[in-house]
């Protein structure tokens, strides 16, 4: 029974994989381009070693965004408000970076920690209403996510927080002091952000954390089952709370990489899509720590390369469709894959009807 | 009795809101804002609030959003809600520019139609009969729209100046003022009269320069409403949401009802995209959806899942939008608007002895107030976040009033008990 | 003449026989009650008239011909209507579109014909009595006024045997009593009624002849005029009187958990505990007997911390339930088997060595500190496995992959582990075959001679009797009697447990 599950989890996202390859290869076909060559040239200019600095610095952000989607996964939220959180935090991080002065770890640390404190709170508005109003934490999120992004155009505005120097057209917060920022690697050209390091230790304390943790164990066990955690002790609507601010936190954090050890400010051309890609890779990595690295690493070589296809006349936009679909083809696979195992296990156990595990995990109001 | 206890408190919730059901009410309410606003505009000379030109911008951009609005009711009424509006949008834009570049305007639309019936068709498949996410769904289908719009528009627009993210130009669709109608209030508005002018120059507004197409995508509000209150396929549709259980039981296809619901949710974002591209501009242009399609869920929040809350949600969101482009004193004076209104409803409120609400009002009064003394413009990023801000205050202060459909999201499997 | 005759069907299910050689015959425009205990077979039957389930074997003949129901459209086609106990209506829409739904009249096929479906919903109202307007929001009924409504839709789609599933579970005394005018008034008008339930009192006043079915088979047939509460309860339950395990009991003098006058009501006001009082010591097992749904799951929800009282007050280990956590209780020495063992007991896609956690995670073996102990977890699983006997391929397996059996030997390995104090038991070997049912009860009574108090809730008279040394009984939400399991006939516990006496 359980090699069949393994057997199927690797399948799956495989197949799915596969699946999108194969619709890129047709697309491609269609515009008469080779599509062997098209990925040949991909894989070349995409494991050149420039190029393969700055996705890896573009890694770092897209970890941040998985593994904080992953957070929330494990209580069956859906944390779409990654992309106001990861603003507010960046946002945050740059203002008291640059209003602050300290010795350097020290200085780093501090806005890290605002980063993180910042998303948090903007994701506890979220949480407050989900366990408080049983308002959906996906539609509150989308809201909160334009409202903060408002809150900063607003807050980048010259007689706030905004300036704009000597040769720029974009309002930017001040620059964060030496002692504020992170240094970088040099390899081949280009710089790797350090931070690199820490999302790692983000990465694997997370995967502590939850895993060999009480916490952790009072985490997963609410999102597979709301009443088994709380007939254990647990108290779940706290817990839902708690996973919300914390997803918040570590979303406050895909931007710190940049803004420590490259921009060292914060401005509007900080990108946005952080939330769909955060749950992207959530969902492709399985919320395994590992997993969401390779497939951030496998986003961000995607983008990377994308232009490479422009010079055959092919615009590269086709690697967001093949992005969506990708999740898609993985989503899908996934749903395929539990029927099937539930029907073989329907047949094992040999009862009439086996019960799906309760949607009830999903709903708070049943505490009240 | 215990029952009777449960039914007189919920008789003295209804009649709050029963204040709203009269329409002898609501002309009144009605016509009580248009004083306060004539009174207003005279205060302070900002004379932009009632003016033909905001009344007509108003229309232009509320349409969209009524779209989208309808195309996410008719999902969430049969149970299922469709992040991707804002995707399927897109692909009404795209495909009513190219289309409609290459065959006349009519085509167009008819193709932003199809492919969105098609794209609606899609989000179905994957949620109702595969089972997965609805907003994974959704939001993989936002992604992949917006890619596919940029994609395609690289092949096949010519290039505009170099410009590849915008389309040729698409031939736009007659305009029409309402004859007599239109010239008749022209008149009036020209005389200046207070308070009769002023809805005058609404009335000239809204009544010309006015696209076909604005008529028909208006009239889908009570045709959504007939549909939804007096069809049968409506009923039906609505118990999907409310209790797909309780439907199948009674022999009705729940996935079936869904598919339509869904389609038809995708076709009328796809619509409001259309009128972006033929009406409200005459081009695609790369973003022009620009959050409207959230906007749109926005509003079903806003309306409480009804279609004339929906258009009402759409009008006051393309209203502040209207706004935010003209005068700002104009904002000023609409806060100012906003306070005596909270102010006399709190007045109201009072008399009857319903002290939160009474309470609540007149908080919001004192809040224009300060607002009124304390701030010199509203910054132009508050507006635009406006509707967003709004239906988050809804969200936490009416929760428990709000009526979504009540298996709103749920996953329903065919045969569960 | 009889409107339905049954004989002979039959329902089987792996491991299970639902049905078996029943037979029925009900006369028309007449009230015919079907009484059993849980398990007994009544809803399978039921589900079968209905059209819900097809049985192995058996005939079905209704008005005279026989019938092969294949789904609930037949049967509503035939004129049998079921009324669910779990209403089927949508509250944010009214009462008549609740009940049209599915058989709309239309015009042009798609256009609902309203007026006309609401005057035949208000002629329908007013000849069976049932008092509902159409145009009502069902948000605004009670729960008398829903069951009607549900009872307003058979009738809407023109049924002539109503099937009505524990209709009276879900009442307070003054709507079971409009309930039943109701039914007297459908029945003048020459309407069948099927009355499924287990309230003897209720059956003896309304029905008009009484089946009486018992593990899965119709043992007897009686009118009301020439049976007593005595005879129905003893054919309920069968005569056997099981022979008590237990040995002498070293029962401690201090109660350990104490509740005095506890009353608790849910938020739509009905009243399920009413003044409970009950005491348990250390050293004993009390048995709580009672039909479900008279008020025991949310008795043992309040012990465990899980619902607070409305009044009254719990105490458990000399902590007052209203002002700790369950955690707190849990940590205290107090094990809990629920009732629901999938839902509340385990996390069915988690491995069996992470399910040994749960319930224990807040100390030691299973944490130390903040961290979880694996290897105490695993270990402690295999040793839950040895010990009771668990089927299992391993310790990694899914919860989810073992039989309910065998999930439930596992969780009584969990909660027996670490020697607690108290032991909450729900109806701890329901579904369970009879070898791990030997085992469990071996180990209660065991946990019982190191000094636990257990609090065994079931519906299992045969594991009451041979495991408890008190039976406590709670009807409608009271504690209406505690009696010795030694002096005390099936037939008496029963007749308690169904109302009918006080002792």
């Amino acid at each position: 029974m359980t090699k069949s599950r393994v057997f199927w989890a690797v399948v799956a996202p495989t197949a799915a994989i596969f699946t999108s390859l194969l619709f890129t290869y047709i697309i491609l076909k269609i515009r008469g381009v080779d599509p062997i060559e098209m990925f040949r040239l991909m894989i070349s200019y995409g494991f050149d070693p420039r190029n393969l600095v700055s996705e890896l610095n573009q890694t770092v952000a897209y970890y941040m965004a998985g593994v904080a989607a992953a957070i929330g996964f494990k209580m069956l939220l859906f944390n779409i408000g990654i992309d106001g959180q990861y603003r507010m935090g960046a946002f945050f991080g740059a203002v008291v970076g640059a209003a602050v002065s300290l010795p350097p770890i020290l200085h780093v640390l501090v806005i890290i920690l605002t980063a993180m404190l910042a998303g948090g709170a903007w994701a506890a508005i979220a949480g407050y209403l989900k366990v408080r109003r049983g308002v959906s934490e996906v539609i509150s999120n989308i809201m909160l996510n334009f409202i903060a992004a408002a809150l900063i155009a607003f807050l980048l505005s010259p007689s706030i927080f905004g300036i704009l120097p000597e040769g720029t057209q974009v309002l930017q917060t001040r620059s964060i002091p030496a002692s504020g920022r992170m240094p970088t690697i040099k390899a081949f050209d280009g710089e790797i952000y350090t931070f690199l390091f820490l999302a790692i230790f983000v990465g694997v304390s997370y995967w502590i954390m939850l895993n060999k943790t009480v916490f952790g164990f009072n985490l997963r066990a609410t999102g597979l089952s709301f009443r088994a955690a709380r007939s254990s002790g647990v108290n779940a609507p706290g817990m839902i709370f708690v996973t919300t601010v914390l997803s918040g936190a570590i979303a406050g954090l895909v931007g710190i990489g940049t803004l420590l050890s490259d921009t060292h400010n914060y401005s509007m051309a900080f990108p946005s899509g952080y939330a769909f890609t955060g749950l992207a890779l959530a969902l492709l990595g399985r919320n395994h720590p590992v997993g969401i690295f390779f497939a951030a690493f496998l986003w961000s070589f995607l983008e990377r390369t994308a232009p490479v296809l422009e010079f055959e006349g092919v615009p590269p936009e086709i690697i967001i469709v093949l992005q969506g679909t990708i999740v898609l083809s993985i989503v899908v696979a996934y749903e395929l894959v539990s029927r099937i195992n539930l029907r073989q296990q329907q047949r094992a156990v040999g009862s009439v009807s086996a019960e799906v595990i309760d949607k009830d995990s999903k709903s708070v109001k049943e505490t009240k | 009795m215990k029952s009777t206890d449960t039914k007189s408190t919920k008789k003295l919730t209804m009649r709050a809101k029963t204040f709203f059901r009269s329409p002898a009410r609501i002309t009144l309410f009605i016509a009580g804002i248009f004083f306060i606003i004539s009174f207003v505009e005279l205060l302070t000379g900002a004379t932009d609030i009632s003016s033909p030109g905001t009344s007509g911008a108003t229309l232009r951009l509320a349409t969209p959003l009524l779209m989208a609005g309808l195309g996410g009711l008719w999902a969430e009424r049969a149970g299922v809600i469709n992040i991707g509006l804002e995707g399927m949008m897109i692909v009404g834009t795209w495909t009513a520019a190219w289309f409609g570049y290459l065959h006349g305007p009519y085509v167009g639309i008819l193709a932003a139609a199809v492919f969105g019936l098609a794209s609606g068709l899609f989000h179905a498949i994957l949620t109702v009969k595969i089972g997965i996410d609805q907003a994974v769904s959704g939001l993989a289908i936002n992604l992949i729209a917006a890619g596919a719009a940029r994609y395609l528009s690289g092949i096949f627009f010519p290039p505009v100046g170099g410009d590849r993210t915008v389309s040729p130009p698409v031939e736009s669709m007659p305009k029409f003022n309402i004859p007599f109608v239109a010239p008749f209030f022209k008149s009036i508005d020209e005389k200046e009269i207070f308070l009769v002018s002023n809805v005058s120059g609404l009335i000239y507004g809204v009544t010309t320069d006015l696209s076909v197409m604005t008529v028909a995508l208006l009239l889908l509000v009570p045709l959504t409403s007939w549909i939804l209150w007096r069809s049968k396929f409506g009923l039906r549709m609505r118990f999907c949401g409310e209790n797909p259980m309780a439907a199948e039981s009674l022999g009705i296809n729940v996935y079936r009802t869904r598919y339509i619901a869904i389609s038809i949710s995708g076709m009328f974002a796809s619509l409001g995209g259309a009128y972006l591209a033929i009406v409200a501009s005459s081009v695609y242009r790369e973003g022009q959806t620009g959050g409207r399609g959230f906007i749109g869920l926005a509003t079903v929040i806003f309306g409480n899942w009804r279609p004339s809350g929906v258009f009402a949600g759409s009008i006051l969101f393309g209203f502040t939008d209207a706004l935010r482009l003209r005068q700002s004193e104009s904002v000023m004076a609409l806060i100012m608007v906003v306070g005596i209104a909270s102010l006399l409803l709190a007045i109201f409120y009072s008399v009857s002895r319903n002290w939160k609400l009474g309470g609540t009002y007149f908080a919001m009064a004192l809040f224009a107030l300060w607002i009124n003394q304390r701030v010199e413009v509203i910054p132009q990023e508050f507006v635009t976040a406006f509707p967003y801000f709004a239906t988050l205050i809804v969200l936490t202060l009416l929760a428990q009033r709000l009526t979504p459909p009540a298996m709103v999201g749920l996953p329903f499997k065919r045969g569960s008990e | 003449m009889n409107v339905l005759e049954i004989s002979g069907v039959e329902k089987k299910y792996p491991g299970v026989v639902a049905n078996q050689d029943v037979s029925l015959q009900v006369r028309q425009a007449s009230i015919h009650a079907i009484i059993g205990e849980n398990g007994a077979g009544k809803s399978t039957l039921m589900k079968i008239l209905y059209g819900l389930i097809k049985p192995d074997a058996g005939i079905i003949r209704a008005f005279g011909n026989e019938v092969n129901l294949k789904s609930p459209q037949d049967a509503i086609a035939l004129g049998i209507g079921m009324v669910h106990q779990h209403f089927k209506l949508a509250d944010n829409a009214t009462v008549l579109e609740n009940v049209i739904l599915g058989s709309e009249p239309t015009r042009f096929g798609f256009l609902v014909k309203y007026d006309e479906a609401r005057e035949k919903l208000k002629e329908i109202s007013k000849n069976y009595g049932l008092e509902i307007d159409p145009d009502e929001s069902l948000a605004n009924l009670g729960v008398g006024e829903r069951q009607r409504v549900e009872i307003a839709k058979v009738l809407f789609r023109g049924a002539k045997i109503l099937i009505l599933d524990e209709p009276t579970a879900v009442l307070v005394p003054q709507e079971v009593a409009e309930l039943f005018a109701n039914l007297r008034e459908l029945v003048k008008k020459g309407l069948t009624i099927l009355f499924i339930s287990h309230k003897l009192d209720e059956v003896l006043s309304i029905a008009d002849e009484i089946t009486i079915m018992r593990r899965g088979k119709t043992v007897a047939s009686r009118k009301p005029s020439n049976t007593s509460k005595k005879e129905l309860a003893e054919l309920m339950v069968g005569g056997e009187l099981p022979k008590p395990k237990v040995g002498a009991a070293k029962i401690s003098s201090s109660s350990i958990l104490n509740i005095k006058e506890a009353s608790y009501s849910r938020f739509d006001k009905r009243e399920i505990l009413n003044k409970v009082n009950l005491e348990l010591h250390g050293g004993e097992i009390l048995g709580l007997a009672g039909v479900e749904g008279n008020g025991q799951s949310e008795l043992v929800e309040l012990i465990m911390g899980l619902i607070q009282p409305s009044s009254g007050s719990v105490e458990i280990l000399g902590m007052n339930v209203a002002s700790h956590l369950t955690k707190d209780i849990r940590n205290a020495g107090v094990a809990y088997i629920p009732q629901d063992r999938q839902r509340d007991g385990l996390l069915m896609t988690a491995p069996l060595w992470e399910n040994r956690i749960l319930g224990h995670q807040f100390n030691s073996p299973m944490a130390k500190s903040i961290w979880v102990n694996k290897s105490a977890a695993v270990e402690g699983s295999k040793s839950i496995v040895a010990e009771f006997d668990v089927r299992t391929p391993g310790t990694n397996v899914l919860a989810s992959a073992l039989s309910g059996g065998n999930q439930q030997k596992f969780i009584v390995g969990r909660e027996l582990s670490g020697d607690p104090k108290i032991i909450v038991a729900a109806q701890p070997t329901r579904g369970v075959d009879v070898g791990a049912q030997a085992i469990i009860w071996d180990h209660l009574v065991q946990a019982r001679s190191k000094g636990a108090g257990i609090l065994l809730v079931s519906a299992d008279l045969e594991e009451l009797f041979s495991l408890s040394d008190r039976i406590a009984v709670i009807y409608n939400g009271s504690i209406v009697s505690i009696l010795n399991p030694r002096e005390t006939s099936p037939e008496q516990l029963g007749l308690a447990m169904t109302g009918a006496s006080k002792s």
